[in-house]
């Protein structure tokens, strides 16, 4: 199959697509042939990646200790 | 999958059926596994966790009070987070120290395209580097220096991982919205974080830089 060429502009305006797996797969193998030959590309998309997994793990919003119960209290004394 | 979709609906219409009737038990049921993600999206919006928790119980309390509105278009998760979006967003407004972000800017069009910043090489997180304080210190302060309607993406669909669709619904924009937010709150963290991540930064002056900070 012919890959036709896609530039840095459009790599980074379907990057977060492509991440999700939200690309058809003409896009996905265009941007797969761009990623292999541009760094910066490749630097934007590892990046974007660790961000995604990053901010995942939910660390920063968990609900506080003791969280539930006075929920709980609320909606008894409601 | 399919096959279990009717019970579950089943479920949540008795639960909210018996809840309609008084029955708290039966609404603390449903309200349980929603905790996260109301607190979530109140503290992204209010960046504060006293806050955050006040809104999320008023949230419940007033999805509690106009239970017989809801009409179960939708999932009860879905109409509690957009009452809980739309009371942390009440609360800013009515807050003097958030006077300098517009709640409005919601109602404005999207922006152009985003270009990345720099293009500090970010291989992978090694996993010890997840648990230091610094990193996870600089992942706050990114997530908070997004604007709220990137932010509110961000959260719904990375930290509490819902479908794009779902997403589109809680916030009453198209996929392709939430699609576009999604793009311009992930490139921004990127370029948040990547330069304090790596050493070396490939752009300009081809110089190689030493700024991890751990």
């Amino acid at each position: 199959m012919k890959v036709i060429e896609i530039s840095c502009l459009e790599v980074w305006r379907e990057i977060s697509n492509y991440i999700d797996g939200d690309v058809d797969a003409e896009l996905r193998a265009r941007m797969e042939a761009h990623f292999k030959a541009c760094a910066h590309c490749t630097a934007v998309l590892d990046g974007t990646k660790n961000v995604v997994k990053l901010v995942g793990d939910g660390v920063e919003y968990q609900v506080p200790d003791g969280f539930s119960q006075r929920l709980y209290n609320k909606i008894k004394n409601a | 999958m399919e096959a279990t979709k009717p019970h579950l609906e089943a479920t949540e219409a008795e639960l909210i059926q018996r809840a309609c009737q008084g029955d708290k038990e039966a609404f603390y049921i449903l309200v349980r596994p929603c905790e996260r993600t109301i607190y979530a999206v109140a503290v992204s919006i209010l960046n504060n966790p006293q806050d955050a928790e006040e809104v999320a119980q008023e949230a419940v309390l007033k999805a509690l009070s106009h239970l017989a509105d809801f009409r179960g278009e939708a999932k009860f998760s879905t109409w509690l987070t957009q009452i809980t979006i739309n009371e942390a967003r009440l609360k800013l407004r009515k807050d003097r120290r958030h006077l300098h972000e517009s709640v409005d800017e919601q109602r404005t069009g999207e922006d152009g395209d985003y270009f990345p910043k720099d293009f500090a090489d970010w291989r992978e997180v090694p996993s010890e580097a997840l648990e230091r304080k610094e990193l996870r210190e600089a992942l706050k302060r990114a997530i908070a220096s997004l604007s709220l309607k990137y932010r509110e993406v961000l959260i719904l669909r990375d930290v509490q991982q819902l479908r794009i669709q779902e997403v589109a619904r809680i916030l009453g924009i198209t996929e392709g919205s939430v699609k576009t937010r999604l793009l311009r709150a992930r490139l921004q963290m990127r370029d948040a974080l990547a330069p304090g991540i790596d050493g070396t930064w490939s752009t300009g002056k081809q110089e190689y830089r030493k700024v991890r900070p751990w």
